[in-house]
């Protein structure tokens, strides 16, 4: 008993630690362009997919990882001029439909590309799981919890520590003052969406090897990204973090301890509950800093 | 320096600037004086390329500016200090000043904390507090450091909106002397104010707004002592 309860929670935190990923770039540009970027989702797949090409060329995953992050960073930022930038000053509502209609788009571009099929990508490292108090770790999951730690101590770092992380973080608090020290914001919105794409990318080829990939796959991932990250109150990366975490552990157990069919349904129960009582969010209540 | 020729600013259906020309030369301290409403804040804010004017023509040091973006009027050498201030409450007083150099960074960055020395010789008040929240100042030193920030950026032309606004007079006094000292290291300024006192006693020359146009333009020895301008518009200023 004891030994399958530890399975779920390493099952849990390897799902929470994908949605922790989807929901930490989902947080950050929204923070940085108050955009919710619901095509988030599609990066990840398109990410996933392109590497599943690149490594049927015979590349090493190591450079699979890396060609797929640059190519999609490339792709959020091709996207953002071609959209974003054309309808800047436009209402966050006409940003959140322009996202919709690039989500629907980039997964008609997958189904085109690489069809119904559904792929799957080798673990970054080879070897079979790791027995930890009698529950298999899955290496992957390992792979995944470093890049959630990466991100976080990057995202961290960049805002807190840099200086061109201050001169985004200052145009999120006063536009007009940041724009009168001759920061440009469109630059910045620009360069979040390279940041969104690269770092949907390297979630899609993480994920790959424990999820298998599908072109249609992405809604769902953005469904649950979005889930977590409002469980943190949509603007706090570390509430994005510990609710996507929070989100994986429910769905594992309940799948696990009640029914499989409760997966899905528990992130639209959170959802709806959030969105009901709390639409601020249930971590934000309590949060104390932004990005 | 700079010249504006017939400018024209709506806000929306509101035209907040009409047919409006001045020149200020270079050096000197030009005060705008006029009642709430009058469009100085609207003037300031179209040289600084906050809002796009729709006649008219902006030219600084010979070159024209108009309708060009904030961020690209600050790097030709132009600064505002806003009315409401907007500075980075919640970073550093240090971060704000490192960020008023955000145009210059790459190039300048091993002088930067040297500019930021000077920043605080000017500003002694904010000196030891470079670490606070900038938020966490009193309406004074914020006051201050949005100057401050504006100065980093190293303007030919500065221009404040109403930086007396809320302020103890005591402070009021050493901003109005801090703007003198800027005044003879070569700095032209522009300085909105409803503070008439304040301003007729620092300013080379002097406009009068009202309802977007100009009415009274002179040195400021001559409209102290037109007693028209004193009584219509500027309350007793002696
Ligand atoms: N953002 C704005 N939107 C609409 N109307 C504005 C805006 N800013 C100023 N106005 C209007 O333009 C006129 C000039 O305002 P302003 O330039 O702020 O004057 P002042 O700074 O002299 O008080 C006023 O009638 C004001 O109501
Ligand atoms: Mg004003």
């Amino acid at each position: 008993m004891g030994e399958q309860l530890l399975q779920l929670l390493f099952t849990g935190l390897t799902l929470g630690s994908i949605y922790s990923i989807i929901a930490l770039t989902l947080v950050t540009t929204f923070n940085v362009t108050g955009i919710l970027n619901l095509a988030q989702g599609e990066f990840v797949v398109i990410g996933a997919l392109l590497a599943v090409s690149l490594q049927g060329t015979g590349m090493p995953m190591i450079a699979v990882f890396i060609v797929s992050v640059i190519l999609v960073a490339i792709l959020g930022g091709l996207l953002e001029r071609l959209t974003i930038y054309r309808a800047r000053g436009a209402s966050n509502l006409s940003m959140l439909i322009i996202t919709i209609g690039l989500s629907i788009s980039l997964r008609g571009l997958a189904l085109l590309i690489w069809g119904t099929e559904t792929y799957s990508l080798p673990a970054f490292s080879e070897g079979g799981s790791i027995i930890v108090g009698g529950a298999a770790l899955n290496p992957q999951s390992i792979w995944i919890f470093a890049l959630v730690a990466v991100t976080l101590t990057g995202l961290y770092g960049f805002f807190g520590h840099t200086f061109w992380g201050k001169a985004v973080k200052a145009s999120v608090y006063n536009q007009t003052g940041a724009r009168l020290q001759g920061i440009n914001l469109n630059t910045i919105s620009f360069l979040a969406f390279v940041a969104a794409g690269g770092l949907g990318a390297a979630a899609g080829v993480s994920i790959g090897p424990i999820t298998m990939v599908t072109y249609d796959m992405g809604f769902m991932l953005g469904v649950k990204g979005f889930v977590a990250a409002a469980i943190g109150g949509l603007s706090n990366v570390g509430g994005a973090v510990i609710g996507g975490i929070l989100l994986g552990i429910l769905e594992s157990f309940s799948s696990g301890l009640i029914s499989s069919g409760l997966k899905d349904a528990i992130s639209m129960i959170i959802l709806l509950g959030v969105l009901l009582f709390r639409p601020e969010g249930i971590i934000g209540a309590i949060r104390e800093r932004k990005i | 320096m700079l010249r504006i020729k017939n400018l024209g600013v709506y806000h929306g259906y509101v035209q907040a600037i009409r047919e409006l020309s001045l020149e200020v030369k270079e050096g000197e301290l030009l005060a705008v004086l006029g009642a709430n409403g009058a469009g100085k804040s609207t003037l300031l804010g179209t040289v600084a390329g906050l809002y796009k004017p729709t006649a008219g023509e902006i030219i600084f040091k010979g070159k024209p500016i108009t309708g060009q973006k904030p961020e690209q009027v600050v790097r030709q050498g132009i600064s505002l200090v806003p009315e409401k201030r907007e500075i980075f409450s919640a970073l550093s007083v240090l971060d704000n000043l490192m960020l008023g150099a955000f145009h210059r960074y790459r190039k300048n960055k091993p002088v930067l904390m040297n500019d930021i020395q000077e920043i605080l010789e000017l500003f002694p008040a904010l000196k030891g507090r470079e670490s606070d929240q900038a938020g966490s100042l009193s309406g004074g030193l914020q006051q201050m450091l949005a100057i401050g920030r504006g100065l980093m950026s190293r303007p030919a032309l500065l221009m404040l909106d109403e930086p007396s606004i809320g302020l103890a007079p005591l402070v009021v006094r050493e901003i109005m002397s801090i703007l003198v000292k800027l005044k003879k290291t070569g700095v032209t300024i522009i300085l909105v104010e409803q503070n008439t006192k304040s301003a007729l006693k620092v300013a080379d020359s002097v406009l009068v707004m009202e309802r977007g146009g100009i009415t009274h333009s002179g040195n400021s020895v001559d409209i102290i002592a037109d007693s028209s301008i004193q009584e219509a518009y500027l309350g007793r200023a002696r």
